[in-house]
């Protein structure tokens, strides 16, 4: 029986031979993740078992990355709890001050994931590991800690719907693109409990950066995941990253897809998505026409903070300076890409510019800290989520764009087309 | 089990973050949690909902981010149970894990006014609005899910399967 790579994936897991969609099956994971929001509560939960031993110390990753370097007393007793914990089980992956980077950019780096892995996440973007060819979703606390007990999951096999992009990028549009083009097209409850699988010619050329961004925002269309197919680019990425075995799983070419959907990508411009729902997208030409005065842009996050998203900002920024009364907080997402900023001279360019550097952290991203907004405050951030409140105040306002046009829109002080700024 | 309370009717997309925005995650109490519960999207719905009091919302209810804390918050507010047009996935999961009942019908979402009193029977499947004299189904859990129900929630599941018990 022909069946897509989610599939293959699920049923491998499961003991079984076949899995059809809406089969109900419980399957073992090769890794849980939880961090310092979702981890004490999977702990708790963990500890009303009364069990005094996780199922496998080194298949738990903790990574202590939404709110460090701890923003208030609370959040650090939060990280003192799962510390405490990591230590008790001696858990293998564990990360936090300056080993740590935003979960969904350190695992994948740090070889951790691997194609053909079943990953749960207590984190809504654990999806991002679909680009590397894995099985990843998120759940809450509560599925998390049960599965460090027993090391499986229950899951509903999902349908999958099949999206092919064809054509060559136009200038300044990337993954972050055509992720919001998707979700523009199917909203943000189109996908809803299924898988996206990302195909064709057009994602067979994005650097595996942009695929993990779109991967990534799976869920903003209410996906169960997203998924990639493994090719040389994949293989190459893992090569010397990760260490274990593992087998690779591809979609049947007369696989069963509960929908089909084909992108030509070169009529795709750079998009912004405008408040309050990831859905609402606007080319950024038609944007820019608005006059659209921003206080804050951010670029980073698990969506678009890795090294090419910091090269992304670097070709517009360099050279020019961020415009008067604005802040332009810019976060490499992990230890690594920020070593790699620094090297590629990138940290000096956004320094020359007038941009403020953090630590790696979600912070900003779900309104934590480092760059919370005021009342009516406006952001362009390449970021994932725009909803009612999401960066701060409930009256100010998120609009998600990739890094060329946040860091254009940094220039010029309103939302703005890098092509204008770099003509 | 029968539940009654007022409806306070919400539309789609009903996200996690103005369930409980983030600037409260840094702690995983629930009472403290239920204190700000919807705070971003009806400043109201706290100070005057009262034990009992029912959601009523459309489409994809409670999507985004994981977090758990978003049923903790409802459920800890004393809401009994929500009813919508559709749920996000990991809600849905987290819902049924710490034993928020959640109902879906289109025809309830649709029908139900804000304020109206609802009568709720789980075992039956049956919504009744009290203000209108109306009846809806909502749709059954499938039988696995009904398990973690039973079992009283899926720690007490878990605890069960891990003794080797019938579940």
């Amino acid at each position: 029986m022909s069946l897509t790579a989610a599939e293959k994936i699920i049923a491998e897991k499961s003991g079984k031979e076949v899995v059809h969609p809406g089969d109900i099956v419980q399957a073992k994971v090769d890794l849980v993740l939880i961090n310092d929001v979702t981890a004490p509560l999977a702990i708790m939960k963990f500890r009303e078992l009364g069990i005094n031993r996780v199922w496998d110390e080194r298949k738990i990753a903790i990574v202590l990355d939404h709110f460090t370097p701890n923003k208030d007393i609370k959040s650090a007793e939060q990280c003192k709890f799962a510390r405490e914990f990591a230590r008790e089980m001696n858990i293998l992956h564990f990360f936090e001050g300056g080993s740590v980077g935003i979960e969904h950019c350190l695992l994948p780096e740090k070889g951790i994931v691997a194609p053909g892995d079943l990953v749960i996440g207590a984190d809504s973007h654990t999806c991002t590991y679909g680009a590397l060819g894995a099985f990843a979703t998120g759940v809450g606390s509560t599925d998390a800690g049960m599965a460090m007990a027993t090391g499986d999951i229950w899951l509903r096999v999902p349908e999958t719907m099949k999206f092919i992009y064809t054509g060559n990028l136009q200038p300044w549009v990337t993954g972050k693109d055509l992720i919001l083009h998707t979700i523009g097209d199917i909203g943000v409850n189109g996908a809803l409990y299924r898988v996206m699988e990302f195909s064709g010619e057009t994602i067979a050329r994005l650097s595996m950066a942009e695929r993990m961004t779109m991967c990534n925002m799976a869920i903003e269309a209410g996906a169960k995941t997203g998924m990639m197919d493994v090719d040389e680019k994949t293989m190459e990425y893992v090569k010397d990253r990760v260490k274990k075995e593992f087998r690779v799983y591809r979609s049947d070419e007369d696989a069963n897809y509960v929908d089909s959907r084909e992108y030509n990508v070169e009529k795709i411009e750079p998009l912004v998505s405008f408040p309050h729902l990831p859905e609402n997208v606007v080319p950024v030409s038609r944007a820019a026409k608005m006059n659209i005065a921003v206080d804050q842009l951010f670029i980073g996050s698990c969506t678009n903070g890795r090294i090419e998203d910091l090269r992304m900002a670097a070709e517009i920024l360099e050279g020019r300076k961020v415009a008067k009364g604005l802040r332009l907080i810019i976060i490499p997402c992990s230890p690594g890409v920020y070593r790699d900023a620094l090297k590629e001279g990138l940290i000096e360019i956004f320094l020359d510019a007038g941009a403020v550097i953090g630590p790696p952290t979600c912070g900003p991203c779900l309104g934590g800290h480092m760059g919370v907004l005021a009342k009516g405050e406006r952001a362009v951030s390449t970021t994932n989520r725009n909803f009612v409140g999401r960066m701060g105040h409930p009256e100010s306002e998120v609009y998600l764009a990739n890094p060329y046009v946040a860091a254009a829109s940094a220039v010029l002080g309103r939302i703005a087309s890098p092509e204008v700024v770099m003509r | 089990m029968k539940l009654r309370g007022r409806a306070w009717k919400y539309g789609d997309n009903v996200d996690t973050d103005v369930i409980i925005p983030a600037r409260y995650l840094n702690t995983f109490n629930s009472k403290e949690l239920a204190e700000h519960v919807l705070e971003d999207l009806d400043l109201d719905f706290r100070k005057r909902m009262k034990k009992g009091d029912i959601i009523v919302a459309g489409e994809n209810f409670g999507c985004g981010s994981s977090r758990e804390h978003a049923p903790l918050a409802i459920k800890a507010s004393g809401v009994s149970c929500v009813i919508a047009k559709s749920f996000a996935r990991i809600f849905y999961r987290n819902a049924i894990n710490i034993g928020l009942p959640i109902l879906e019908s289109r025809e309830a979402a649709e029908s139900v006014k804000n304020g109206d009193i609802l009568e709720v029977e789980l075992e039956k499947g049956v919504i009744r609005n009290l203000s209108r004299g109306e009846e809806y189904r909502f749709a059954s859990f499938p039988d696995f899910v009904m398990n973690i129900l039973r079992a009283g929630g899926f720690v007490e599941y878990t605890r069960k399967r891990l003794r080797g018990e019938d579940i």
